[in-house]
């Protein structure tokens, strides 16, 4: 670290005001929090358009029954990989692209913590998900068992052709990189605060990012460990699943599901920090029970890691083992309540306006609870036998991470944008752009719900005739979901570009200085920020706790 | 940044990245984990240990009660052996001992070690299924073309729920010759 600060003496010598390295060169060997945000913002971007072709050919096949366009190992290629490129490729970069922009400005700080090893998580995300994507090419495809990669048919000769090995280092890589962006939030938020801020004024995006950091250092490596034991089976002949030698499939699930059920509030947790950052600025009140918000994060973290059975109901467990799992599962709703009740007093009596982060705030909300229910629905162990594999947890999943977490994302692109480049998107097609995602997203799942509960299973490219109609209707939202997408790529790229020509105030927000940190900074933001950290913080945000 | 902030954030880092690699190691725990909570019945899983040793006076025949036993005999993938019970199906008194032949066979030349698993249908009835004798979950040693009579002896516990009327065991045979660790 001290030789790296000698070298930035030496070079302000120089130039007082040190700006970017030129060039291409300035984006592989950056180190700048905002740099490597942006990088892992468009690297989230473009994968979100990888996963979703995939997702268009699903729908396509689906369009009607038989078999139309890909051959069935294919289709499974591509339920698998979509799920995989979007877990691991979009969303979670995506929040971690965030987290790069916006913690350090949040908190007063100059940068991250180890700004080094930041521009490392990065371009090993690059490696893992290259690695993934390059068994598409390979002989026998890439992996078309389901995400949740379980044996043992996972490693019969049919599902992995050459791929397997391949995705299971994938995953290490982007496990590896995961870790280490945890380890340096975690490090940023305990080490970097400017002196004035107290843990429980920090900006709720920065308390839901420190929980999951924690998340993420608890269950990537059990998943990382899940993975290996998988390849000793295949090719050192172990026999941790395998049931000739003694191991047992049902084993994988349970250890997969201890990293895969705090897997989805990684995913979810910034998400619900987002939304209770934008809310408060449009309603133009502080954000109600900022200490219940706290708190509700902390016990959503927790318990998620004592529910994990939940996925697996149906696979043979003794009626107190099903009680349990069902009574703990239940309980997540009552922090999850809290926080959804919390939005909406927020929100009430407010001065509300609705601009396009706003809308996708107020849509997750609803959209959000809606998902939330159907999860309510099975929690309960013995209807859940019903939903179990069927397109009910299709569009429960996705009800979660479409108009939720991906939602939420969007938002906070209009939302920060005009900060982070000093120019103002279109609003009128920033709007236009909500209006399509919100309606074709719910022709795209709501209808699922029907076809699950009346049987329709997962991962199948051909269906019972009877499931017709309602495929065809989800498969026409998810074409206008996916189009109306292009008018975000649009939006993005015009605002880099100048957007609307509009002078951007240093707020961009009416009074959103008064709750966050990042709004008292000049627009556009300079390339380094907070070299003196702010002598007072706002407490807008955190009135009501005080 | 300073340098006692340098120092205060490798600090951090690396004791995150300690309880990093120890969750690495926790999801290795969790195998032997696994395995004793199997032992405490949390989680139902038959094992070769579960072969009871009661005398066969130990339950009153409920002749009342007539439950059929189904028999499967399944090969994993290519296992190259032949495998069947000597009858499909029979019926049983609770309480009552019977012995069920199973013929298996190596077709193959060489040697082969294999191993069969058990599985109930319906799962919950396991703990009432009680086997004095059998051959399945310990490993077994086939000698080029040897064929086994394999006998499975059982009596259903008479407490078992009057719903039950009919039980399936199924036994899946696996050819483990590459990855046993007996070789």
């Amino acid at each position: 670290m001290s030789a790296a600060e000698d070298a930035h003496d030496h070079h302000d010598d120089h130039h007082h005001d040190h700006g970017p390295e030129k060039g291409l060169l300035r984006w592989i060997i950056t180190t700048n929090h905002k740099d490597i945000g942006t990088l892992y913002l468009l690297f989230a971007l473009t994968m979100f358009f990888v996963g979703g072709a995939m997702a268009m050919v699903i729908r396509a096949e689906l369009f009607e029954p038989g078999l139309q366009f890909v051959d069935p190992a294919f289709f499974n290629s591509m339920t698998t990989m979509h799920a995989l490129v979007m877990v691991f490729g979009a969303v979670m970069p995506a929040f971690v692209g965030l987290a790069n922009w916006q913690i350090p400005l949040m908190i007063g700080a100059t940068d991250m913590a180890l700004p080094r090893m930041n521009n490392m998580s990065f371009w090993m995300l690059v490696a893992g998900v290259l690695l993934l994507a390059s068994t598409l090419f390979m002989e026998g495809g890439a992996p078309n068992g389901g995400w949740t990669l379980y044996p043992p048919l996972v490693l019969q000769p049919i599902t992995v052709g050459k791929a397997l090995p391949f995705a299971i280092f994938s995953v290490h890589l982007l496990g590896i990189s995961s870790i280490m962006g945890a380890i340096n939030i975690i490090a940023t938020i305990f080490n970097m605060r400017a002196p004035a801020m107290k843990l429980m004024d920090m900006p709720l995006f920065v308390w839901t990012w420190l929980i999951t950091a924690f998340l993420l250092i608890a269950v990537m490596p059990v998943f990382a460990g899940a993975v290996t034991m998988l390849l000793t089976d295949k090719f050192f002949h172990t026999s941790f699943f395998n049931a000739a030698g003694g191991g047992d499939p049902v084993l994988y699930e349970h250890i997969f599901w201890f990293f895969g059920h705090p897997e989805v509030y990684i995913m979810i947790l910034p998400t619900f920090g987002v939304a209770s950052t934008i809310i408060p600025v449009f309603a133009r009140k502080p954000l109600f029970g900022y200490a219940s918000m706290v708190w509700a994060t902390a016990s959503i973290a927790f318990l998620s890691f004592i529910v994990w059975a939940h996925h697996m109901f149906t696979v043979g467990m003794p009626i107190a083992g099903e009680l349990y799992f069902m009574y703990a599962t239940m309980i997540i709703a009552v922090p999850t309540g809290v926080k959804v009740f919390n939005w909406t007093a927020t929100m009430w009596k407010g001065a509300m306006t609705f601009e396009t982060p706003m809308l996708f705030s107020i849509a997750f909300v609803v959209l959000f609870t809606l998902g939330g229910f159907t999860g309510l629905m099975m929690s309960i162990a013995p209807s859940d036998f019903q939903y179990h594999d069927t397109y009910f947890i299709v569009a429960h999943f996705h009800y979660t991470l479409v108009p939720a977490s991906v939602f939420i994302l969007m938002a906070a692109g209009y939302f920060w944008l005009p900060k982070w480049t000093g120019n103002m998107y279109n609003e009128k097609i920033g709007q236009l752009h909500f209006w399509l995602s919100v309606i074709s997203v719910n022709i795209l799942f709501f209808p699922q719900h029907f076809l699950g509960l009346a049987g329709m299973p997962r991962r199948i490219p051909d269906y019972a005739v009877q499931f017709a109609d309602w495929n065809m209707i989800s498969s026409v939202g998810g074409f206008i979901f996916g189009a109306s997408q292009l008018l975000f790529l649009y939006i993005v790229i015009d605002t880099i570009r100048g957007g609307t020509g509009e002078k951007v105030s240093d707020e961009v927000w009416e009074d959103a200085s008064k709750h966050s940190l990042e709004w008292t900074l000049p627009t556009p933001l300079p390339y380094h920020t907070w070299t003196t950290p702010p002598a007072s913080v706002p407490t807008e945000h955190v009135l009501d706790s005080h | 940044m300073t340098d006692s902030i340098s120092k205060k954030n490798l600090k951090l880092a690396r004791s995150l990245l300690l309880v990093a690699v120890a969750m690495f190691g926790f999801g290795y725990a969790l195998v032997p984990i696994y395995d004793v909570l199997c032992e405490w019945k949390w989680i139902e899983r038959d094992r070769p240990d579960d072969i009871k040793k009661v005398s066969e006076s130990a339950y009153k025949v409920d002749v009342n009660r007539e439950i059929t036993v189904e028999f499967l005999t399944v090969l994993n993938e290519s296992t190259p052996m032949d495998f069947h019970a000597e009858v499909k199906q029979i019926k049983v008194h609770p309480g009552e001992y019977h012995t069920v032949n199973f013929y298996a066979e190596n077709k193959t030349n060489k040697e082969m070690k294999s191993r069969a698993i058990a599985s109930f249908s319906p799962a919950l009835i396991s703990k009432y299924f009680e086997k004095i004798e059998c051959f399945c979950f310990s490993e077994q040693t086939f000698k080029a073309r040897e064929t086994k009579k394999m006998p499975m002896r059982f009596v259903i516990n008479p407490e078992i729920p009057e719903q039950y009327k009919t039980i399936t065991l199924s036994y899946t045979f696996f050819d483990n010759t590459e990855r046993s660790v007996n070789n």
